[in-house]
């Protein structure tokens, strides 16, 4: 799958993928982890740019546009995960990522929600 | 290539295409769409997704509104993942590009992110449900009304399935299944009795894994060892192919055995009779040399059609039977239905333990127009051959004789209206439950034969669940309280000069032919399937040797020291049939 995923998220940015690629690390700091709502959010948030935007944990890379991919890196509370953003606006998507995971998703610390 | 362990229920190897129904019963082929449909077919795919899409927005707003934001959340994930741009790319590609019928696409994609998910050691694997849901949802609103059935089979298949109900095996077209695997189940449950029944392998109680396999990939089911083979690779196809011949030239070799007599090396001549199901099998027990229909089962007549079936319908599948037979016995045990299992509407209310509750003659004796219906169609029967009645689950000496208050009855309507029937009918009754056994030598005075019905014997007796997994393994035939009841039965029956036949499937296994005969029986009803086997076992021993080794079994404290002894001693036999 990790193989497949991979293979698919190139083709999934299909247009873009053009000019540098930047990336910061950031930490997944919901008590609940990478969850659903966050994961729906983060998707969401990498959909309205142009560029391509994936998650790599480890050995595991996965498309940030797509809610399904980005649950299969079932990152916990903790972890720390690079955010690689490729394309004409990649700084300005890379920031409004970074600044999901620095707002925690809009969810207390704690929260039970899922 | 992924080897799953289950419960072997009945023999022989088979490769194949996947036919899979999961919970639900939907059946997903693997099947291509013409290249010039592939547009029609993306625009019915983008319609069901709308159609789900709607769906789950109208369960979000009504949980939104009943339960509040919070419950509606889960349906905003759904929405999310069915709206997944990945998800949707590939399902369109294996439609444009790979041809794939857009249920079989649905069904193969979401199935492997369910698995992905499942894989996961963390509480996002709980979103593998998520997937099942939208992969349901989506092809309800792809099938439609136009949802498949099993009996819409038209190649060859594999069904693997959750569960297989009496009613989705009853309806199966027979021609095109080549074995059988579910998640659950155990021995003696109805998928293990209609594989045998059709000679075709199945494994049971396999646990969940029907994520696993998409409909049309290939399978290898091992009903000898009770494996079934995912993704097979070539070296395996080819070892399974080798095994498949071998089992065929084997046998040929017993088909040979078919007019010779089952005769003991002592010259005692022994009965073997065939248990049916369906009026097709009676050829397969012809073809095979049997002495007559020992059991023949009559719940399909109930579970094929949704309206209960009429005395012609009845009628014309006994005589059917009884003219191919053509003056050979045929034993025909009438209803033995637990009400939860009808079609019709007969069940009033549910039943916590419907294998304790209103089934089987209890059934026909509160439904009397049903039970008349039957019994009037058997006794039109009885004119054209030598018809026999038998009646399942008697647990009281009052059940007997109200079963047969019934019969005699519906013989004085028939003599009436002048329709031909045989007086003399013989009228025997199902020994299976304890307090048969214990009390037979009351009811033995009342009836002209008695059948054991193991299966059921050792339910009772055990008080096991035979279609429960969990209790699978105390379900035991080895077990010397059966062992005990069994020998008792036919003591009885011995000194009351009543015939006795044991049916179930213990008779149809070679290892406990010698301990049958060793008891005194001297009749075995067993499936088709068996009956070369069983014939080529009983012409192999003498019935001195078997009463040593019934006495020896007998004297045993646990099932599992029995069923050592008993296997030892069939190796022999086994050499022979077999090798």
């Amino acid at each position: 799958m990790a193989a497949e995923s991979r293979e698919s998220a190139m083709h999934a940015g299909a247009a873009v993928p053009c000019g540098e690629t930047i990336s910061r690390e950031v930490v997944v700091a919901n008590s609940q982890g990478l969850h659903a709502r966050p994961a729906d959010m983060l998707a969401r948030e990498a959909r309205r740019w142009q560029s391509r935007i994936e998650l790599v944990a480890d050995s595991q890379r996965v498309d940030g546009k797509s809610i399904l991919d980005v649950l299969t890196l079932a990152a916990e509370a903790g972890t720390r995960l690079v955010v690689e953003a490729t394309g004409p606006d990649a700084r300005e998507a890379l920031e409004a990522i970074g600044s999901l995971f620095d707002r925690n998703f809009n969810e207390r610390a704690g929260s039970q929600q899922t | 290539m992924l080897k799953l362990q289950g419960i072997a229920v009945s023999p022989g190897v088979t490769i194949g295409e996947a036919l899979v129904l999961d919970a639900e019963g939907f059946r997903i082929p693997r099947r291509f769409v013409e290249r010039s449909a592939v547009d029609t077919e993306l625009a019915r795919l983008a319609h069901a997704v709308a159609e789900t899409a709607r769906e789950m927005e109208h369960n979000r707003d009504r949980i939104h509104q009943e339960l509040g934001e919070q419950y509606a959340a889960i349906f905003d994930a759904h929405l999310a993942m069915l709206h997944d741009p990945r998800l949707q790319q590939e399902l369109t590609a294996a439609v444009r590009d790979r041809n794939w019928w857009p249920e079989y696409a649905v069904s193969r994609t979401l199935r492997r992110y369910a698995k992905v998910f499942q894989s996961l050691d963390n509480h996002i694997s709980q979103r593998a449900h998520d997937i099942y849901d939208i992969e349901k949802s989506l092809l309800r609103n792809l099938l439609g009304q136009r949802r498949e059935t099993l009996a819409a089979i038209s190649q060859p298949v594999v069904v693997l399935a959750h569960n297989l109900t009496p009613s989705e095996t009853a309806n199966l077209d027979r021609r095109f299944v080549k074995g059988f695997a579910t998640e659950l189940g155990g021995p003696g449950s109805h998928t293990a009795i209609v594989a045998e029944g059709l000679e075709i392998p199945a494994v049971v109680g396999i646990g969940p894994f029907l994520a696993d396999v998409s409909g049309g990939e290939p399978v290898i089911l091992d009903g000898n060892e009770g494996l079934v083979i995912l993704q097979p690779d070539e070296e395996t196809i080819a070892q399974y192919r080798l095994e498949e011949e071998a089992a065929r030239s084997v046998a040929a070799r017993l088909g040979r055995l078919r007019d010779l007599p089952a005769e003991t090396t002592d010259g005692v001549r022994i009965q073997i009779m065939g248990n049916i199901e369906f009026p097709s099998e009676v050829d397969q027990c012809i073809d095979r040399g049997c002495d007559g229909i020992g059991l023949y089962r009559t719940e399909f007549l109930y579970l094929t059609s949704k309206r209960e079936p009429n005395e012609e319908d009845h009628f014309e599948a006994y005589s059917a039977v009884v003219k191919a037979m053509n003056g050979k016995p045929v034993v025909i045990r009438t209803l033995d239905l637990g009400a939860d299992k009808m079609l019709t509407e007969k069940t009033p209310e549910e039943e916590r333990n419907p294998c304790l509750g209103l089934r089987s003659i209890r059934l026909s004796l509160r439904e009397l127009p049903m039970f008349r219906t039957q019994l009037r169609a058997i006794l039109r029967a009885s004119a054209l051959g030598d018809v026999r009645v038998m009646f399942p689950l008697i647990s009281t000496i009052v059940e007997l004789r109200q079963a047969k208050m019934v019969l005699a009855d519906v013989m004085e309507d028939l003599a009436e209206h002048g329709i031909a029937f045989n007086r003399k009918m013989p009228v025997g009754m199902m020994v299976e439950t304890p307090a048969a056994a214990v009390m037979l030598d009351s009811f033995i005075k009342e009836v002209d034969f008695v059948s054991v019905g193991t299966n059921d014997l050792i339910q009772y007796t055990l008080a096991v669940d035979r279609g429960n997994k969990e209790v699978a393994e105390l379900y035991n035939a080895c077990d010397p309280a059966v062992l005990r009841l069994l020998r008792r039965s036919l003591d009885v029956a011995a000194e009351a000069g009543v015939p006795a036949n044991v049916c179930g499937q213990m008779s149809g296994s070679v290892m406990f032919t010698q301990l049958l005969l060793g008891m005194g029986l001297r009749q075995l009803s067993v499936p088709a399937s068996a009956i070369p086997e069983v014939k080529q076992a009983c012409r192999s021993v003498s019935v001195a040797d078997c009463r040593l080794i019934a006495e020896k079994a007998l004297t045993m404290d646990g099932a599992r020291e029995v069923k050592a002894y008993l296997r030892d001693q069939v190796r022999r036999l086994l050499a022979e049939t077999v090798a």
